[in-house]
């Protein structure tokens, strides 16, 4: 579907991105995850031909870039970091410019498709008002109508979360999880839950260069599983506490946290690092405590994984 | 072509949504109207030579305010972008925002028709020189917003757009009465570039191909100027 080969961008000395390739399957959701400034919004500027690359070919379906430039932009829904859209206009008026100047001459059809956006997006109940008006989740919203109105085989959208509050960020990633089971979905994130949850593949992208691109499954197996332990005790001492922890495998690591709430002591557990099995202590935990009278708050597992790559990949002098 | 019309209706429209058409037509409608009707009953000519020879200075200045937010706005709001990532070409941008521009100029001098109107009630009035001065109007409209227009593609700064397009125009408009400080061997060039000969020639009732010539070159030069500016910031 997409294909990018030795893709760069300079910016006078600054090398913003540094020779790219990547394919892009039909269907597929793609998250490219990186650091600010790492060269996530110049790479989607490039594919949807806002920049011009300073070398390297992007070849969408079978059209090239930057010959067929208005081709594969209409083929590309496009949602730009921070949607900006034309303060001035009302909702349906920007709409209605988007749906024409995208070719959508039938009155009829343009008119249907608003319905179904704004079903999608929930934009019935701010069609009448001017867009400088609205909050940026709403405006979030409009822009993605606006990337969608075409109906699209290819979506970009640039940070479509960023800026948002915790409903909205749900609700937009149902959206793409929705529309992505047809179509082609590239977009970008710094927030690691949000392209583990929601892409089939990632691509994590660190000064200009693309240093991991997997599936996002390998890309959780190819580290050492690097899961911790949180526990909080009720009614017992720290050191105590420590003490029987340590009791059970001399090579746990017992960090001492913040307590969750007053009056518990409260653990983070890793197993040693140069342990290759990745037991599970939390039966053997629970197993110790149960001989005394503390009670168990909590005692969770979490995983690490794309954290621990993420760090890795993109550290400073990395 | 239908890119280019639908970009030219929706920045024409624009200007009707925000108070700077109402503020910039009144604007203009006053100034004109001062100088025009001042002398006017002093003179007693049922003619409008004094209010289109006042045309070129006012224009210098209303119309790069009228252009001024063309580029720089979206530039500076990042609509930019949305409109570039649009299935449209620099070519039906430029066009279509040089055509909203001019349209809206024109639709500026409708009410001062009101002018010949009276006029023709009070005194015999001719009506070629009118009619020829409101086509020159119009050219010299285009011209002035294609230059208006490349200043603001230049500059994510509304202000210096506007200061850029009353320079140009400016010049253009009195380089003509310049002509006593310029080397006498480039003057037979320097004559010819003026925007204000031409307009007059015009707005006598004169119509030159050399004349028409003269604008339509103003206007390609500067949306080839804004087409090469837009590719070169791509």
């Amino acid at each position: 579907m997409i294909e990018v080969q030795n893709l760069t961008k300079n910016f006078k000395d600054f090398r913003a991105v540094d020779n790219i390739s990547m394919t892009i399957r039909k269907g597929e959701i793609l998250g490219l995850l990186g650091p600010n400034g790492a060269g996530k919004t110049t790479t989607l500027r490039m594919l949807t031909g806002y920049f011009r690359p300073s070398s390297g070919t992007i070849k969408i379906k079978d059209f090239q870039m930057p010959k067929d430039a208005i081709r594969i932009k209409s083929l590309i829904g496009y949602l730009p970091e921070s949607a900006p859209l034309y303060h001035n206009m009302l909702v349906y008026d920007y709409l209605e410019y988007i749906a024409k100047i995208k070719g959508i001459d039938d009155k009829e059809k343009r008119y249907d498709r608003f319905l179904q956006l704004s079903d999608l997006c929930g934009l019935s109940s701010i069609m009448d008002k001017p867009i400088a008006t609205l909050s940026k989740g709403l405006k979030q919203r409009v822009g993605l109508a606006h990337a969608m109105m075409t109906d699209p085989q290819i979506l970009i959208l640039d940070e479509p979360t960023s800026g948002l509050d915790p409903n909205q960020i749900a609700e937009i990633r149902d959206i793409i999880k929705t529309i992505g089971k047809e179509k082609t979905i590239i977009f970008s994130t710094h927030i690691l839950s949000e392209a583990e949850a929601t892409c089939d593949r990632i691509a994590i992208i660190n000064k200009g260069r693309v240093v991991a691109d997997d599936t996002t499954d390998n890309l959780k197996q190819s580290v050492k599983q690097n899961s911790f332990i949180n526990l909080s005790l009720k009614g017992a001492s720290k050191d105590t506490a420590k003490t029987l922890l340590k009791s059970i495998d001399s090579n746990l690591n017992i960090k001492d946290v913040e307590p969750v709430e007053e009056g518990l002591v409260s653990f983070e557990i890793t197993n040693s690092d140069d342990r290759s099995d990745d037991r599970d202590f939390r039966s053997d935990i629970y197993l110790k405590i149960k001989e005394t009278d503390w009670i168990i708050i909590q005692l969770t597992k979490k995983s690490q994984a794309l954290e621990k790559i993420f760090q890795e990949l993109t550290r400073e002098g990395a | 072509m239908k890119q280019i019309k639908i970009i030219a209706i929706k920045e024409f429209k624009d200007y009707f949504i925000s108070p700077i058409a109402y503020i910039v037509i009144s604007l203009f409608l006053i100034v004109t109207g001062w100088f025009f009707f001042s002398t006017f009953f002093i003179f007693g000519r049922a003619d409008l030579r004094d209010f289109f020879s006042l045309l070129p200075i006012t224009f210098s200045f209303i119309i790069p305010a009228i252009t001024m937010r063309l580029f720089s706005e979206e530039k500076n709001i990042g609509s930019y972008e949305t409109l570039l990532t649009l299935p449209v070409s620099f070519t039906d941008i430029a066009l279509g925002k040089f055509f909203a521009a001019t349209l809206f100029t024109a639709s500026m001098l409708i009410p001062t028709i009101s002018y010949p109107i009276f006029i023709s009630f009070i005194g015999e009035i001719d009506s070629g020189p009118v009619i020829g001065g409101y086509m020159g109007a119009i050219f010299l409209a285009a011209a002035y917003c294609s230059i208006g227009l490349f200043a603001s593609s230049l500059t994510r700064n509304q202000i210096v757009a506007f200061i850029i397009g009353c320079a140009l125009c400016f010049t253009l408009t009195i380089l003509d009465k310049l002509l006593f400080f310029m080397p006498t061997k480039i003057i037979w060039v320097i004559e010819h570039i003026g925007a204000t000969s031409h307009f007059t020639n015009i707005s006598k009732g004169i119509i030159d191909s050399r004349d028409i010539l003269y604008f339509v070159s103003v206007i390609f030069i500067f949306i080839f100027s804004t087409y090469l500016v837009m590719h070169e910031k791509n």
